[in-house]
Protein backbone atom coordinates (compact mmCIF):
# COMPACT_ATOMS: atom_id res chain seq x y z
CA UNK A 1 0.00 0.00 0.00
CA UNK A 2 1.05 3.09 -0.86
CA UNK A 3 0.36 4.75 2.34
CA UNK A 4 2.50 2.96 4.68
CA UNK A 5 5.71 2.58 2.80
CA UNK A 6 7.23 6.80 3.72
CA UNK A 7 8.73 8.07 6.82
CA UNK A 8 5.36 11.00 6.53
CA UNK A 9 3.36 9.52 9.33
CA UNK A 10 0.20 8.54 8.67
CA UNK A 11 -1.50 11.07 10.83
CA UNK A 12 0.04 13.83 8.70
CA UNK A 13 -0.52 12.06 5.36
CA UNK A 14 -4.39 11.99 6.57
CA UNK A 15 -4.20 16.24 7.66
CA UNK A 16 -2.87 16.24 3.78
CA UNK A 17 -5.57 14.39 2.36
CA UNK A 18 -7.97 16.48 4.57
CA UNK A 19 -6.45 19.91 3.02
CA UNK A 20 -6.01 19.13 -0.17
CA UNK A 21 -9.62 18.26 -0.23
CA UNK A 22 -10.86 21.21 1.76
CA UNK A 23 -8.90 23.60 -0.93
CA UNK A 24 -10.74 21.86 -3.61
CA UNK A 25 -13.84 22.16 -1.62
CA UNK A 26 -14.96 18.14 -1.87
CA UNK A 27 -15.22 18.08 1.69
CA UNK A 28 -15.89 21.02 5.04
CA UNK A 29 -13.85 20.51 8.21
CA UNK A 30 -17.19 21.69 10.08
CA UNK A 31 -19.34 19.32 8.13
CA UNK A 32 -17.01 16.42 9.19
CA UNK A 33 -16.63 17.86 12.55
CA UNK A 34 -20.54 16.88 12.43
CA UNK A 35 -20.13 13.88 11.23
CA UNK A 36 -17.51 12.49 13.62
CA UNK A 37 -19.80 14.22 16.77
CA UNK A 38 -22.84 12.67 14.80
CA UNK A 39 -21.16 9.11 16.03
CA UNK A 40 -20.38 10.31 19.38
CA UNK A 41 -23.24 12.03 20.67
CA UNK A 42 -25.91 12.39 18.44
CA UNK A 43 -26.91 9.38 16.66
CA UNK A 44 -27.49 7.47 19.16
CA UNK A 45 -29.09 9.25 21.94
CA UNK A 46 -32.10 10.60 19.50
CA UNK A 47 -32.74 7.07 18.43
CA UNK A 48 -33.23 6.28 22.27
CA UNK A 49 -35.11 9.76 22.70
CA UNK A 50 -37.32 8.55 19.63
CA UNK A 51 -37.99 5.16 21.83
CA UNK A 52 -38.86 6.67 24.86
CA UNK A 53 -40.93 9.13 23.15
CA UNK A 54 -42.84 6.56 21.87
CA UNK A 55 -43.67 5.11 24.75
CA UNK A 56 -44.51 8.10 26.48
CA UNK A 57 -47.00 8.21 24.24
CA UNK A 58 -48.44 5.02 23.42
CA UNK A 59 -49.42 2.97 26.10
CA UNK A 60 -49.43 -0.71 24.26
CA UNK A 61 -45.64 0.44 23.02
CA UNK A 62 -44.28 1.00 26.44
CA UNK A 63 -45.82 -2.17 27.77
CA UNK A 64 -44.07 -4.01 25.44
CA UNK A 65 -40.87 -2.15 25.45
CA UNK A 66 -41.01 -3.08 29.11
CA UNK A 67 -41.22 -6.75 28.28
CA UNK A 68 -39.29 -7.29 25.51
CA UNK A 69 -37.03 -4.59 24.91
CA UNK A 70 -34.64 -5.81 21.91
CA UNK A 71 -38.28 -6.45 19.94
CA UNK A 72 -39.66 -3.25 20.53
CA UNK A 73 -36.49 -1.25 20.04
CA UNK A 74 -36.35 -3.13 17.03
CA UNK A 75 -39.83 -2.29 15.66
CA UNK A 76 -38.40 1.58 15.44
CA UNK A 77 -35.91 -0.42 13.07
CA UNK A 78 -32.42 -0.12 16.12
CA UNK A 79 -30.75 -3.36 16.74
CA UNK A 80 -28.48 -4.42 19.04
CA UNK A 81 -24.54 -4.16 18.37
CA UNK A 82 -24.42 -8.12 17.92
CA UNK A 83 -27.56 -8.89 18.73
CA UNK A 84 -27.13 -8.51 22.41
CA UNK A 85 -30.49 -7.83 24.72
CA UNK A 86 -31.03 -4.58 25.69
CA UNK A 87 -32.99 -4.63 28.49
CA UNK A 88 -35.52 -1.00 29.35
CA UNK A 89 -35.98 -0.32 33.68
CA UNK A 90 -38.63 2.21 34.08
CA UNK A 91 -38.24 5.03 36.34
CA UNK A 92 -41.52 5.88 38.61
CA UNK A 93 -42.22 8.53 41.47
CA UNK A 94 -40.85 5.39 43.79
CA UNK A 95 -37.95 3.90 41.48
CA UNK A 96 -35.27 5.35 40.20
CA UNK A 97 -33.08 3.32 37.69
CA UNK A 98 -29.56 3.79 37.01
CA UNK A 99 -27.22 2.01 34.33
CA UNK A 100 -23.56 1.21 35.04
CA UNK A 101 -20.79 -1.23 33.09
CA UNK A 102 -19.07 -2.24 36.31
CA UNK A 103 -16.57 -4.62 34.15
CA UNK A 104 -16.15 -2.49 31.38
CA UNK A 105 -18.13 -0.26 29.50
CA UNK A 106 -20.76 -2.15 27.71
CA UNK A 107 -22.97 0.19 26.37
CA UNK A 108 -26.42 0.30 24.28
CA UNK A 109 -24.72 2.04 21.12
CA UNK A 110 -27.03 1.86 18.16
CA UNK A 111 -29.58 3.53 20.90
CA UNK A 112 -27.64 6.03 22.53
CA UNK A 113 -24.72 6.23 20.65
CA UNK A 114 -21.17 6.01 21.94
CA UNK A 115 -20.55 6.39 25.88
CA UNK A 116 -19.42 9.47 27.46
CA UNK A 117 -16.40 9.53 28.61
CA UNK A 118 -17.24 9.33 32.35
CA UNK A 119 -19.66 6.15 31.81
CA UNK A 120 -15.23 4.11 30.97
CA UNK A 121 -13.95 5.97 33.76
CA UNK A 122 -12.78 3.85 36.56
CA UNK A 123 -14.32 5.66 39.47
CA UNK A 124 -17.54 6.02 37.86
CA UNK A 125 -17.98 2.38 37.55
CA UNK A 126 -16.92 1.30 40.96
CA UNK A 127 -18.40 4.01 42.86
CA UNK A 128 -22.11 3.74 41.11
CA UNK A 129 -21.93 0.07 42.43
CA UNK A 130 -20.70 1.04 45.96
CA UNK A 131 -22.17 4.76 46.57
CA UNK A 132 -24.59 5.09 43.99
CA UNK A 133 -26.78 7.71 45.83
CA UNK A 134 -23.89 10.34 46.68
CA UNK A 135 -22.10 9.57 42.96
CA UNK A 136 -25.76 11.16 41.49
CA UNK A 137 -25.63 13.30 44.10
CA UNK A 138 -22.46 14.70 42.61
CA UNK A 139 -23.39 14.48 39.48
CA UNK A 140 -26.30 16.13 39.84
CA UNK A 141 -29.22 14.55 40.81
CA UNK A 142 -30.36 14.41 44.36
CA UNK A 143 -32.77 11.52 44.99
CA UNK A 144 -35.05 11.81 48.00
CA UNK A 145 -34.37 8.40 50.09
CA UNK A 146 -37.40 7.48 50.13
CA UNK A 147 -36.96 6.44 46.09
CA UNK A 148 -35.48 2.90 45.55
CA UNK A 149 -32.00 3.08 43.96
CA UNK A 150 -31.90 0.21 41.34
CA UNK A 151 -28.35 -0.09 39.72
CA UNK A 152 -28.01 -2.13 36.86
CA UNK A 153 -24.97 -3.78 35.76
CA UNK A 154 -24.83 -3.96 32.01
CA UNK A 155 -22.85 -6.78 30.24
CA UNK A 156 -22.07 -8.10 26.73
CA UNK A 157 -25.08 -10.10 26.96
CA UNK A 158 -27.56 -7.63 28.64
CA UNK A 159 -27.55 -4.07 28.06
CA UNK A 160 -30.00 -1.49 29.80
CA UNK A 161 -31.80 1.52 28.93
CA UNK A 162 -33.46 3.64 31.30
CA UNK A 163 -37.30 4.79 30.54
CA UNK A 164 -37.04 8.46 32.62
CA UNK A 165 -40.40 9.35 33.56
CA UNK A 166 -42.38 12.07 31.46
CA UNK A 167 -41.77 15.24 33.02
CA UNK A 168 -45.18 17.40 34.21
CA UNK A 169 -46.85 20.07 31.76
CA UNK A 170 -45.75 18.16 28.13
CA UNK A 171 -49.37 17.09 27.76
CA UNK A 172 -49.51 19.35 24.79
CA UNK A 173 -46.19 18.11 23.10
CA UNK A 174 -45.89 16.05 19.64
CA UNK A 175 -43.52 12.72 19.94
CA UNK A 176 -41.22 14.69 17.93
CA UNK A 177 -41.41 17.19 20.47
CA UNK A 178 -41.17 15.17 23.69
CA UNK A 179 -38.06 13.38 21.87
CA UNK A 180 -35.99 16.60 21.54
CA UNK A 181 -36.56 16.35 25.65
CA UNK A 182 -34.82 13.11 25.84
CA UNK A 183 -30.86 13.20 27.09
CA UNK A 184 -28.36 10.61 26.77
CA UNK A 185 -28.11 11.20 30.52
CA UNK A 186 -31.51 10.69 31.43
CA UNK A 187 -31.29 6.83 29.58
CA UNK A 188 -28.35 6.14 31.30
CA UNK A 189 -30.27 7.52 34.82
CA UNK A 190 -27.97 10.24 35.86
CA UNK A 191 -30.07 12.87 35.36
CA UNK A 192 -34.19 13.19 34.67
CA UNK A 193 -35.71 14.82 31.52
CA UNK A 194 -36.23 18.09 32.66
CA UNK A 195 -39.26 20.48 31.22
CA UNK A 196 -39.00 22.47 28.32
CA UNK A 197 -38.08 25.79 29.80
CA UNK B 1 -26.87 13.33 6.00
CA UNK B 2 -28.39 10.09 5.53
CA UNK B 3 -24.76 8.72 4.11
CA UNK B 4 -24.33 8.55 7.97
CA UNK B 5 -26.17 6.08 8.94
CA UNK B 6 -24.52 3.68 11.82
CA UNK B 7 -26.04 0.43 9.89
CA UNK B 8 -23.76 1.08 7.31
CA UNK B 9 -21.34 -0.25 8.96
CA UNK B 10 -20.44 -4.01 9.75
CA UNK B 11 -20.01 -5.28 12.59
CA UNK B 12 -18.01 -8.44 12.18
CA UNK B 13 -14.98 -9.33 9.95
CA UNK B 14 -12.17 -7.21 8.60
CA UNK B 15 -14.03 -4.59 7.58
CA UNK B 16 -15.65 -3.70 10.40
CA UNK B 17 -14.72 -0.99 12.49
CA UNK B 18 -12.59 -1.40 15.79
CA UNK B 19 -15.16 -1.44 18.71
CA UNK B 20 -14.93 -2.38 22.25
CA UNK B 21 -18.09 -4.14 23.49
CA UNK B 22 -19.93 -3.01 20.58
CA UNK B 23 -18.49 0.90 20.55
CA UNK B 24 -16.57 2.27 18.05
CA UNK B 25 -12.63 3.06 18.67
CA UNK B 26 -10.75 5.23 17.62
CA UNK B 27 -7.52 5.41 18.98
CA UNK B 28 -5.99 8.22 17.30
CA UNK B 29 -7.39 11.75 15.95
CA UNK B 30 -6.51 10.98 12.77
CA UNK B 31 -8.49 7.72 12.56
CA UNK B 32 -11.87 9.85 13.75
CA UNK B 33 -10.75 12.93 10.52
CA UNK B 34 -10.28 9.54 7.58
CA UNK B 35 -13.49 8.51 9.17
CA UNK B 36 -15.24 11.80 9.10
CA UNK B 37 -13.76 12.08 5.08
CA UNK B 38 -15.81 8.76 3.88
CA UNK B 39 -19.14 9.98 5.49
CA UNK B 40 -18.30 13.69 3.76
CA UNK B 41 -17.57 12.40 0.42
CA UNK B 42 -20.41 10.11 0.35
CA UNK B 43 -22.74 12.24 1.41
CA UNK B 44 -21.55 14.76 -1.05
CA UNK B 45 -21.70 11.82 -4.28
CA UNK B 46 -18.03 11.67 -4.69
CA UNK B 47 -18.99 8.35 -4.36
CA UNK B 48 -21.50 6.05 -3.12
CA UNK B 49 -20.90 3.88 0.08
CA UNK B 50 -21.35 0.49 -1.69
CA UNK B 51 -17.99 1.57 -3.49
CA UNK B 52 -16.92 2.87 -0.47
CA UNK B 53 -17.13 -0.59 1.33
CA UNK B 54 -15.97 -2.32 -1.77
CA UNK B 55 -12.80 -0.40 -1.91
CA UNK B 56 -11.79 -1.02 1.92
CA UNK B 57 -12.48 -4.32 1.32
CA UNK B 58 -10.05 -4.20 -1.50
CA UNK B 59 -7.66 -2.39 0.48
CA UNK B 60 -8.02 -4.72 3.33
CA UNK B 61 -7.12 -8.00 0.54
CA UNK B 62 -4.11 -5.89 -0.68
CA UNK B 63 -2.69 -5.63 2.84
CA UNK B 64 -3.50 -9.15 4.05
CA UNK B 65 -1.45 -10.64 0.39
CA UNK B 66 1.01 -8.23 1.50
CA UNK B 67 1.11 -8.86 5.40
CA UNK B 68 4.42 -6.88 5.46
CA UNK B 69 6.13 -5.83 9.16
CA UNK B 70 2.73 -4.02 9.58
CA UNK B 71 0.62 -4.29 12.10
CA UNK B 72 -2.90 -4.61 11.60
CA UNK B 73 -4.66 -1.08 11.19
CA UNK B 74 -8.26 -0.83 10.30
CA UNK B 75 -7.78 2.95 9.76
CA UNK B 76 -4.71 2.80 7.57
CA UNK B 77 -6.94 0.30 5.29
CA UNK B 78 -9.78 2.50 5.41
CA UNK B 79 -7.48 5.76 4.61
CA UNK B 80 -6.17 4.08 1.63
CA UNK B 81 -9.69 2.47 0.29
CA UNK B 82 -10.10 6.55 0.29
CA UNK B 83 -6.99 7.79 -1.37
CA UNK B 84 -7.93 4.95 -3.97
CA UNK B 85 -11.51 5.94 -4.86
CA UNK B 86 -10.38 9.82 -4.71
CA UNK B 87 -7.37 9.18 -7.38
CA UNK B 88 -9.95 6.96 -9.63
CA UNK B 89 -12.33 9.98 -9.57
CA UNK B 90 -9.38 11.63 -10.67
CA UNK B 91 -10.08 14.10 -8.07
CA UNK B 92 -6.24 14.27 -6.63
CA UNK B 93 -3.36 12.17 -7.41
CA UNK B 94 -0.68 10.18 -5.05
CA UNK B 95 1.87 12.02 -5.77
CA UNK B 96 -0.30 15.53 -4.56
CA UNK B 97 -0.87 13.92 -1.40
CA UNK B 98 2.52 12.67 -1.13
CA UNK B 99 4.25 16.24 -1.67
CA UNK B 100 1.65 17.86 0.63
CA UNK B 101 2.25 15.37 3.01
CA UNK B 102 6.20 15.94 3.17
CA UNK B 103 5.65 19.58 3.30
CA UNK B 104 3.54 19.37 6.77
CA UNK B 105 6.07 16.68 7.97
CA UNK B 106 9.08 19.54 7.40
CA UNK B 107 6.78 21.58 9.30
CA UNK B 108 9.17 23.13 12.43
CA UNK B 109 8.82 20.81 15.10
CA UNK B 110 5.38 21.23 17.69
CA UNK B 111 3.32 21.46 14.43
CA UNK B 112 3.68 17.73 14.52
CA UNK B 113 0.00 16.19 16.51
Amino acid sequence: MTITDDHVPIALRTEALEQLLTERELVDPSLLDRFISMYENDVGPMNGAKVVARAWTDPEYRTWLLEDGTAAIGELGFKGPQGEVIEVVENTSDVHNVVVCTLCSCYPWPILGLPPGWYKDPAYRSRMAREPRSLLAEMGLELDDDIELRVHDSSSEVRYMVLPQRPEGTDDLSEDELAALVTRDAMVGVALVEPPS
Amino acid sequence: MRAADPSLLPVDGLAAPPRSNGELVFEEPWESRAFGMAFALADRGVFTWDEFQQSLIAAISDWERARGDDDWSYYRCWLAALERLVQERELLSSSDVDARAVALHQRPAGHDH
